[in-house]
C-alpha cells in the first residue's frame, strides 16, 4: 500500500509565531517533516510542544493570533503558507480533513450529526445529498457506531462522547481525504471507550489508506497507531525514527527520559497487622445528592491505614471522588459511618472537631485552582500550622522552612513567591506541603499527577512515597491511570457505578483471576507494545467465540 | 506607585489620555475654591453675557458666571456620583459576598429581591423613588445608590461564586476556617481586580444617571452648580446657535469616555496576563 | 416538545409574578412616605376637613392591601383613577401620550435595531482593523456622553444651523402620518444614535465570543467561506443572544425616552411622567412607572421566551 517514494506533505523549516502580551514569540522553531501517501505519522511531546499547532500548519492554518513566519509546507505540489484562502479553503474536506481533541465542543449544536457530515461532499459536487447520506451511513457502520441508520439524525448532545469522536472520524473521511489530522482524538476519553475509538481510526485509516498525522501525549497510544513517531519539544523536533526503532532504541536523552517514566515503583510493604486499627475507615457508606434519585454512592467500606497506599481506581462517574467528598464530610452519607481510629466522626465537616478535621487533609488534582493567586508560598504553608498546631513567629518560619525542603523547593528562593510564580510541579509540590502542614493522619490525593506531564509527574509520586515513609502517612490514591495504581499502590479498590467492584492488596488485584470489569479496565489500558491493540482486540474476539 | 507608573508607561495611548483626564477633573474638583474667578452662585453681572476676558464663558441665565459654575460643578456632580457609588459598591459587594458564601435562603432571599428590583427601569425606578422622599441631595443618593447597589450584588454575587468553587476555598472551608476568615483572605483578594474595573463603569453609569436626572430638575437642586442643571438651565440659548450650555455636557462625556479608557486597559491586562 | 412546553409555562408564569409583584412594589411604594400624604401633598396650611375630604377620595383611610385590590381591578378594568393634583381621569392625560411615545420609541427601533445588527456583524468581521477601531471609538463616545448632549448636538446642527427639522417636537393630534414623521425625527434620531451604539456592541462581543467556540474553528477546517461561516455555522447559534440584546435595548428605549422628550418638549409620557414627579403627583407618576415597567419585563420576558425556542438542546432532548 504504501508509496514510498512521492511524499504528500513536506514541511521545510516551519516555522509559527504566536502574539503574546504583544509580542510575536516563536512556537514553532524550525520543523522538517515528510509523510508519504498512506503513511501514518505519530507527533508526540509533552504541552507546549507545539503539536497541535504544527498538525493545523499542515492544512495552511493558523488559530487567531499566531502566524507563519518562516519555512514551507508542500501538499501535493501546492505550497500552502503562501497560498491564498481560496486554494487552501478548497483543499480542506476533499484533502485534508481534521479530527479535533473535543467532538462535543466541536460538532455545531444546532444541526443533526449526519448534515454536518454530508455539507462538503455535497457543496463541493462530489455526491447528491442522497449519496452522501447513505455514505455517511455506511461509514458510521464501518466504525461500528450503534444504530448507523439513525445515529445520524441526532443532535450532537443526544450523542455520547466516544460516539461522537467517531462520528468525527467518518465526517473526516466523508470525501475520502488524502490526509487526517487527528488531534489527540482519544485523550478525553475513558480507557474502555478509548480503546473502542482507537480500533475503529486505525481500521478505517488502514482501509482507505488514507494518510494521517496522529497527535498524543500519551506514548503507548501513538505506537499503536503510527507508522513513524516525532518527538517534539518546545517546538521543535528532538528525534524521529520509524515506531520500532523508536520505541526500543531512541538515541536522545530526552526521548529516553519519556521512555524510563513508568520505571517507578513504591517499596513493597509488610501486610498490616490483622488487629491493627485503620486510621480512617469507611464503613457502608451510602451517599446521595438531594436533587438525584438514585445514590452515587453505594456501601463502600474501605480501610486506610497508616504508612499504606490504598489506590481507588475507576473510571469517570465511578463515585472515586465522591468518596472522597464523603470522607471530607463534603457530601454527607446518608447510610454507614466514618471512623476515625476506630471513633465515629459526624458525617458532616462543620460539625467535626479541629482534631478530626485536622487528621484528614486533601491533595487536589489542580494545582492551580488548588491555591489562592493572592497568597504567597509562606501564607499558604503557614496557615494550617497556625490554625491546628498554633504556630507563630519565628518557631513558624522554622517549620515553613523544614517542609519546603522536606518537598525539594530551596526555601529562600520560594518562600515568598506567589502561586503564579512556580511551575506546575512546583505548585503541585505546595499542595502537598498544605497537606502535610496541617500534620494529617490521612491525605487523598485526588488525580494529583494526571494534569501533570510524565516526567513531572513521576517527581511527584516519589516525593510522595518518600514522604509516606517518613511521616507515616496513610494515603487515599485517587486515579484513574492504572499504571500509577501500578506504581504507588499497596491495595487497590475498584470502582464503577458508585460500587466497589473488587478491593484487595494490589499483587492479588493484577493477577488472575480477574474480576470482570478489573479484566476490562486493565487490559483497556494501552501499552507500549506496538501489537498491543490487536492482541487485546483478537483476545476479547476470543473470548466472545 | 511606581509599579502603576511603570505600567502606565506601557500603556496604549488611549489609557494615558484617560488618567490624564482624570487627573485634571479631581484637581479641578479638590481646588475649586482657589481656582474659580468668583463665588459659586455670586451674581456678577447681566443675564447670558457673552464669553469675554472677566467672563470667560459667559453668564447664565441668573447672571453668574459660567466658568465658575463649571468649576465648582466639577465638585459638585463628581462628588455625589462618587459617593454614591462608593455606597452602592460597599453595600452591594458585602451581600452580594454573603449571597455567595452562605447559599442557601439569604442567596435566595437577596437574590429574588434584587431580581424585583432589576426588573423595573433604572430611571423609572429612580423617579418613583424621588417622587416619594422628594428631591434633595441626601434622597438622590439614597436611592441612587440603592439602585445601583442592586447592580453591584449581582456582579459581586457571580464573582464571589466563582471564586467559591475554586478548590482553594474548599479547602479553606474544610480546614475549619470561619466565614469571615474565608471573605477576608480568601475571597476579597481575588474579587477585588474584577470589581474595581466594575467600580469604574459604574461610576459612569451613576454619574450619567443623576446627570440625567439633574437635568430633569429632579437631582442635584439649585443654587448648587452642577452639570445636568446647568445645561437645563441655560438650553434655551442653544436655539439662538450658542453652544455654551453644552460645554457642561462635553465635560460628563469626556470623564466618562476617560474612565471607559482606563476600564478598557485594565480589563485588556487583566485578561492577558490569563494567557 | 413536552419538556419545552414546561419550560416555556414556567417562564410564563414567572414573567407574570414578576409583573404582579412590581405592580405591589409600585403602589405599596407610597406606604414608605415619611410622614402623612395628605399633609405632603396639601401642605401646612390644609384644614383638617380638607385633609380627611383628601383622604376619603384617595382611599386613604381604608387598609393598604384593600387599596391595592381597589387599584388592580380598576387597573385591569381600564380605570386607571385621577390624578392627585389636577383630578383629572388619569386615562385622558395618558391615552394620547402613550401612543405618541410608542410612535417614538418604535420609529427608533426600527432604524436603529437592523442598523446595530449590521455594524456588530461587520465590526466582529473585520474585528481589530481600522473600520472596526473607528465604528468601536463611535460608539464609545455615544454611549459616554449623556442623551440629552446627543439630542441637542442634533438641534443646534440640523435644527438651527440648517434648519431642516423643528427644534421642537410638538404634535396636533390630527396630524398625518408624514408630519408626524417629519416632526419625531430629532428625538427618532437622538434615540437611535444611543440605542445603536449600545446594541451593536453587545452583538460584536456576543459574536466574538461565538465565533472563539470549537466547533466555528472545526468549520474553518472542513474549508467554509467566511460567509457561510457566520451565516450557516455562527447565525443559528446567535440567535438567543442576539434577540436577548435586542430586548434589553428596546427596554433601553423606554427609558431613553423620558429624556429626548423633555429635550424635545415631546408630548409623551415621560414628559408627563418628569412633570408629575415634581409636582408629586402620586397617581399619575404610579400609572406612568407601571406602564413603564410592564413594557419593559414584557420585552425581557418575550427575548427568554425565544431563547428557549432558539436552543437545540432543550428543543431535542436526548
Amino acid at each position: 500500500m504504501k508509496d514510498t517514494n512521492t511524499p504528500l506533505l513536506t514541511m521545510q523549516n516551519l516555522q509559527i509565531e504566536g502574539l503574546s502580551e504583544d509580542r510575536w514569540k516563536p512556537i514553532v522553531k524550525g520543523v522538517d517533516l515528510s509523510l508519504v501517501k498512506g503513511e501514518v505519522l505519530g507527533l508526540i511531546g509533552e504541552s507546549g510542544a507545539g503539536k497541535s499547532t504544527i498538525g493545523l500548519g499542515a492544512m495552511g492554518y493558523v488559530r487567531d493570533g499566531c502566524r507563519f513566519s518562516g519555512g514551507s509546507v508542500h501538499f501535493d505540489g501546492i505550497e500552502l503558507t503562501g497560498a491564498d484562502r481560496e486554494t487552501r479553503r478548497n483543499l480542506r474536506s476533499t484533502r485534508i480533513a481534521y479530527v479535533a481533541q473535543s467532538a462535543a465542543a466541536s460538532f455545531n449544536p444546532a444541526f443533526k450529526l449526519i448534515n454536518q457530515h454530508t455539507e462538503f461532499p455535497v457543496r463541493r459536487g462530489l455526491m447528491s445529498r442522497e449519496d452522501a447520506r447513505k455514505d455517511a451511513i455506511e461509514l458510521y457502520r464501518q466504525l461500528q457506531l450503534p444504530n448507523p441508520e439513525e445515529i445520524g439524525f441526532r443532535y450532537p448532545h443526544q450523542v455520547s462522547g466516544g460516539q461522537l469522536q467517531r462520528a468525527m472520524t467518518a465526517m473526516a473521511m466523508a470525501c475520502r481525504p488524502d490526509l487526517i489530522i487527528f488531534d489527540e482524538p482519544t485523550t478525553a476519553l475513558d480507557v474502555t471507550t478509548q480503546i473502542e475509538v482507537l480500533s475503529a481510526i486505525r481500521n478505517i485509516v488502514e482501509d482507505f489508506g488514507t494518510s494521517a498525522i496522529y497527535i498524543t501525549h500519551d506514548l503507548s497510544v501513538v505506537a499503536q497507531m503510527a507508522d513513524r513517531i516525532m518527538v517534539l519539544r518546545h517546538g521543535a523536533e528532538v528525534e524521529a525514527a520509524d515506531t520500532a526503532t523508536m520505541l526500543n532504541a531512541p538515541k536522545q536523552a530526552y526521548t529516553k527520559s519519556l521512555w524510563a517514566v513508568r520505571s517507578f515503583k513504591s517499596a513493597q510493604k509488610v501486610p498490616v497487622a490483622a488487629d491493627a486499627v485503620p486510621a480512617v475507615s469507611l464503613r457502608g457508606v451510602t451517599a446521595q445528592y438531594p436533587a438525584m434519585k438514585t445514590p452515587v454512592l453505594n456501601n463502600v467500606s474501605i480501610d486506610f491505614h497508616a504508612g499504606r497506599t490504598v489506590a481507588v481506581v475507576g473510571e469517570s462517574g465511578s463515585g472515586k471522588s465522591t468518596t472522597a467528598r464523603s470522607l471530607m464530610g463534603l457530601l454527607p452519607p446518608v447510610q454507614g459511618e466514618i471512623l476515625l481510629n476506630g471513633a465515629p466522626l459526624s458525617p458532616q465537616f462543620r460539625k467535626r472537631s479541629k482534631a478530626q478535621l485536622q487528621a484528614v487533609q486533601m491533595i487536589y488534582q489542580m494545582a492551580d485552582t488548588a491555591l489562592n493567586p493572592k497568597q504567597r508560598i509562606r501564607d499558604i504553608i503557614g496557615r494550617p500550622m497556625t490554625y491546628y498546631r498554633g504556630l507563630k513567629g519565628r518557631k513558624l518560619t522554622e517549620e515553613i522552612r523544614a517542609l519546603l525542603d522536606d518537598i525539594e523547593l530551596e526555601p529562600d528562593q520560594y518562600i515568598n513567591r506567589l502561586p503564579s510564580e512556580l511551575s506546575g510541579g512546583q505548585k503541585q509540590r505546595i499542595g502537598i506541603a498544605r497537606a502535610l502542614a496541617a500534620g494529617p493522619k490521612l491525605v487523598i490525593c485526588d488525580e494529583v499527577t494526571s494534569a501533570l506531564d510524565q516526567l513531572v509527574a513521576e517527581g511527584i509520586l516519589r516525593l510522595l512515597d518518600k514522604l509516606q515513609q517518613e511521616h507515616n502517612l496513610a494515603y487515599m490514591f485517587i486515579t484513574h491511570d492504572i499504571s500509577t495504581v501500578r506504581a504507588i499502590a499497596d491495595e487497590v479498590v475498584v470502582m464503577q457505578h458508585g460500587k466497589i467492584v473488587e478491593q484487595g492488596p494490589k499483587a492479588q488485584i493484577f493477577s488472575p483471576p480477574f474480576q470482570p470489569y478489573t479484566d476490562l479496565l486493565l487490559s483497556s489500558v494501552p501499552e507500549m507494545d506496538p501489537g498491543w491493540l490487536d492482541r487485546v482486540l483478537a483476545d476479547r474476539a476470543a473470548k466472545r467465540a | 506607585m511606581n509599579g502603576f507608573l511603570y505600567e502606565l508607561g506601557k500603556a496604549p495611548l488611549t489609557a494615558k489620555f484617560g488618567c490624564v483626564v482624570v487627573l485634571v477633573y479631581i484637581l479641578v474638583a479638590i481646588f475649586a475654591p482657589v481656582l474659580a474667578p468668583f463665588g459659586e452662585s455670586e451674581v456678577v453681572g447681566y443675564e447670558y453675557q457673552p464669553w469675554s476676558a472677566e467672563n470667560w464663558l459667559g453668564t447664565d441665565s441668573l447672571g453668574r458666571d459660567m466658568a465658575t459654575r463649571m468649576i465648582y460643578g466639577a465638585r459638585n456632580t463628581i462628588g455625589i456620583a462618587l459617593l454614591t457609588t462608593v455606597i452602592a459598591f460597599l453595600a452591594g459587594s458585602i451581600a452580594g459576598f454573603f449571597a455567595a458564601v452562605l447559599q442557601g435562603w439569604v442567596d435566595q432571599l437577596l437574590s429574588r429581591a434584587v431580581d424585583v428590583v432589576i426588573s423595573i427601569p433604572t430611571l423609572i425606578f429612580a423617579l418613583l423613588l424621588l417622587t416619594i422622599f422628594g428631591a434633595s441631595v441626601t434622597s438622590l443618593i439614597g436611592v441612587i445608590a440603592l439602585i445601583y447597589a442592586t447592580f453591584v450584588y449581582r456582579i459581586a454575587r457571580a464573582v464571589a461564586m466563582g471564586i467559591v468553587v475554586m478548590d482553594y476555598v474548599e479547602a479553606a472551608q474544610v480546614r475549619g476556617e470561619g466565614l469571615w476568615w474565608i471573605m477576608r483572605k480568601e475571597i476579597l483578594p481575588n474579587a477585588a481586580p474584577p470589581l474595581v474595573a466594575e467600580f469604574g463603569l459604574r461610576f459612569c453609569f451613576v454619574f450619567l444617571t443623576i446627570s440625567g436626572l439633574s437635568f430633569l430638575g429632579l437631582g442635584i437642586q439649585p443654587p448648587a452648580a452642577d452639570w445636568g442643571s446647568m445645561v437645563r438651565e441655560n438650553a434655551s440659548l442653544i436655539t439662538f446657535g450658542d453652544l455654551t450650555p453644552l460645554i457642561p455636557a462635553a465635560a460628563i462625556g469626556l470623564l466618562t469616555v476617560a474612565v471607559n479608557f482606563i476600564v478598557d486597559w485594565m480589563l485588556h491586562k487583566a485578561s492577558g496576563l490569563k494567557t | 416538545m413536552h419538556h419545552l412546553l414546561r419550560l416555556f409555562v414556567k417562564r410564563l408564569a414567572l414573567g407574570f409574578l414578576t409583573l404582579f409583584v412590581v405592580s405591589l412594589v409600585i403602589f405599596m411604594s407610597i406606604e414608605l412616605l415619611p410622614g402623612d400624604v395628605a399633609q405632603q401633598v396639601l401642605g401646612q396650611s390644609a384644614t383638617p376637613e380638607n385633609l380627611a375630604a383628601f383622604r376619603r377620595e384617595l382611599g386613604l383611610d381604608q387598609p393598604p392591601l384593600t387599596r391595592y385590590l381597589d387599584w388592580l381591578e380598576g387597573f385591569l378594568q381600564g380605570d386607571l383613577g385621577n390624578s392627585l393634583i389636577s383630578g383629572l381621569p388619569i386615562r385622558e392625560l395618558i391615552s394620547e401620550r402613550m401612543y405618541n411615545t410608542f410612535f417614538l420609541a418604535g420609529f427608533a427601533a426600527l432604524i436603529s435595531v437592523p442598523l446595530a445588527l449590521v455594524l456588530g456583524v461587520v465590526s466582529a468581521l473585520y474585528r481589530g482593523t481600522a473600520l472596526d477601531k473607528s465604528i468601536n471609538v463611535l460608539a464609545l463616545t455615544a454611549i459616554s456622553v449623556p442623551e440629552f448632549f446627543v439630542g441637542y448636538i442634533l438641534v443646534w446642527l440640523l435644527a438651527v444651523e440648517f434648519a431642516l427639522f423643528p427644534s421642537i417636537a410638538n404634535l396636533s393630534e390630527d396630524a398625518s402620518l408624514g408630519d408626524r414623521i417629519y416632526r419625531t425625527f430629532l428625538p427618532a434620531l437622538t434615540l437611535t444614535l444611543i440605542v445603536t451604539a449600545h446594541m451593536m456592541r453587545m452583538t460584536r462581543a456576543s459574536l466574538i465570543n461565538l465565533l472563539a467556540l470549537p466547533y466555528i474553528e472545526m468549520a474553518k477546517l472542513k474549508g467554509a467561506s467566511q460567509r457561510r461561516l457566520i451565516v450557516i455555522h455562527a447565525l443559528p447559534n446567535a440567535i438567543a443572544p442576539i434577540v436577548t440584546v435586542i430586548a434589553i435595548n428596546l427596554a433601553y428605549l423606554i427609558v431613553g425616552v423620558v429624556i429626548v422628550e423633555v429635550v424635545f418638549v415631546y408630548p409623551g409620557m415621560g414628559q408627563l411622567l418628569v412633570d408629575s414627579v415634581a409636582k408629586r403627583d402620586f397617581t399619575v407618576v404610579q400609572t406612568a412607572c407601571l406602564i413603564f415597567a410592564a413594557t419593559y419585563i414584557l420585552f425581557n420576558l418575550a427575548s427568554d421566551l425565544i431563547s428557549i425556542a432558539s436552543n437545540p438542546r432543550l428543543l431535542h432532548r436526548k
